[in-house]
């Protein structure tokens, strides 16, 4: 259902660029009032989800504890784990955020021979960490169409990317990685049947979005060719505010665009959030220091009481005639 | 809100990080790139033919040249048979460079402008240019 939903989803996004630019002529349409539109959406959006995330009271500590906490001296603390130091805690995120240490730690159970037996599964970590890094890396690279004298760190991104000089135009590597690694992570909720289970439309379309990007940007590069200087006028004009749409480009371009545009005005609303969210995740960036640190609840206000001493005074007449002893005569 | 602060650094940094290639190009006007044709050779050929469509070397002129590379340097074939018919020495220095002598003003003009470094002069020598 949500595969079908997906797929349907995607495809049809194509053929409504298809139509809009070769049918209708709505190169400017396509080319800078949605891209435009999806920047600001993905901007607005994602400051409004953090900061809604940041309005949310955490009154308690939650980290996740992955190995010993801080306790006696002879006891050895993992500090990376179980963090009871601010230190800790950015080292505990750096792991996560660049090598996504907890998903390092996934096991997988199942049944061999009748028997249960649990293993660990470094698929899925090595798989979305390929994935990711060759996103950034690419985000990187595509930053040279944004630029008028492209930064040298930028050309030497790109000149490492495209290392082994395979083929002309040179072949990227992050190219067939980030293809490899999207592919595993789309079968992998399609071929096992757990993850297949608890996967929905809201997972497939992301993947299924992105393998679109991937392969319109290879087709773009390196089959069915565009006019690459009219791009660069173009996306130039998009950093300059007077956007030129230029005809002569190929509508490959256009879907590629479309779908990238697809991308970030979904982005806000998605799971694909976790880009933020994992910075804001009370269960990574807290310190566990629950027995060293009093912690008080953020929402506490003075309740007001009614003592035994007050009760008495209120009723202390009534209390005497019905034989109930009283304190203060 | 609660860890305003850092909250409020990190949404800096990544609206920062967004603005970025605007504030870079800001004020500046795009280049337009213009590779000339106006070579003594070009201006002599009665008619103004590349070995094949100016749409197709627009955009298949990097595979086309590393095609004959590999036919030049790995079967030892010379010759180009274009879509019209006509036959070219497959020679970068010989045949492109020939017509093609002002690599600044033709090569350049869009290679620096898409930031791209092709190669060629690894192993080919680069024209020598007055300007």
């Amino acid at each position: 259902m949500g595969l079908g939903l997906s797929l349907t989803a995607v495809i049809a996004l194509i053929l409504l660029v298809f139509a809009g630019v070769k049918g209708a002529n709505l190169h400017l349409l396509f080319g800078a009032v949605i891209p435009y539109a999806a920047f600001i959406i993905f901007t607005i959006g994602v400051i409004y989800r953090v900061v809604k995330w940041g309005r949310s009271p955490v009154p308690f500590r939650i980290p996740t504890t992955g190995g010993q906490e801080n306790s006696f001296p002879w006891i050895k603390q993992n500090k990376f784990d179980n963090p009871s130091t601010t230190s800790g805690v950015i080292v505990r995120m750096l792991l996560e955020v660049f090598a996504f240490r907890s998903l390092f730690r996934l096991t997988k159970s199942e049944l061999k021979d009748g028997k249960l037996v649990h293993g660990s599964d470094k698929w899925l970590w090595l798989a979305g960490l390929a994935f990711h890094w060759c996103f950034l890396i690419i985000l990187i690279r595509h930053l040279r169409f944004f630029t008028q004298n492209v930064p040298f760190v930028i050309q030497l991104f790109e000149a490492l990317d495209a290392f082994f000089q395979v083929g002309v135009p040179l072949l990227y590597l992050t190219d067939i990685f980030l293809v490899g690694a999207v592919t595993y992570l789309f079968l992998r909720r399609v071929v096992f049947p757990q993850v297949k289970y608890i996967s929905l439309a809201a997972d497939y379309f992301p993947l299924l979005l992105i393998l679109s990007i991937a392969v319109t940007g290879i087709l773009m590069r390196y089959f069915i060719r565009v006019d690459i200087v009219g791009v660069k006028q173009l996306t130039m004009g998009l950093v300059t505010f007077s956007p030129v749409a230029s005809e002569s480009i190929g509508v490959i371009f256009y879907i590629h665009v479309f779908l990238v545009s697809v991308l970030f005005a979904y982005f806000p609303f998605s799971k694909l959030m976790h880009m933020g969210g994992v910075l804001l995740s009370p269960t990574r960036n807290l310190a566990n220091n629950n027995r060293m640190v009093r912690h008080i609840n953020p929402w506490d206000y003075p309740v007001h009481v009614h003592t035994y001493e007050e009760y008495e005074n209120d009723f202390r007449e009534k209390m005497k005639k019905a034989g109930i002893p009283v304190e203060k005569e | 809100m609660y860890n305003g602060g850092k909250i409020f650094i990190g949404l800096i940094i990544f609206v920062g990080l967004l603005i970025l290639p605007f504030y870079l190009s800001m004020g500046k006007a795009i280049a337009k790139p213009d590779p000339k044709v106006d070579t003594p050779v070009i201006k002599q050929m009665a008619v103004k033919q590349c070995v094949e469509s100016k749409d197709f070397m627009k955009t298949a002129h990097m595979q086309m040249l590393n095609d004959w590379r590999d036919s030049v340097v790995r079967e030892g074939n010379r010759l180009y048979t274009a879509a019209d018919g006509k036959s070219y020495d497959m020679s970068l220095q010989n045949t492109c460079m020939k017509c093609h002598s002002n690599k600044k003003q033709f090569c350049d003009e869009c290679h620096n402008f898409v930031a791209v470094k092709p190669y060629c002069w690894d192993c080919h020598l680069m024209p020598k240019e007055g300007a």
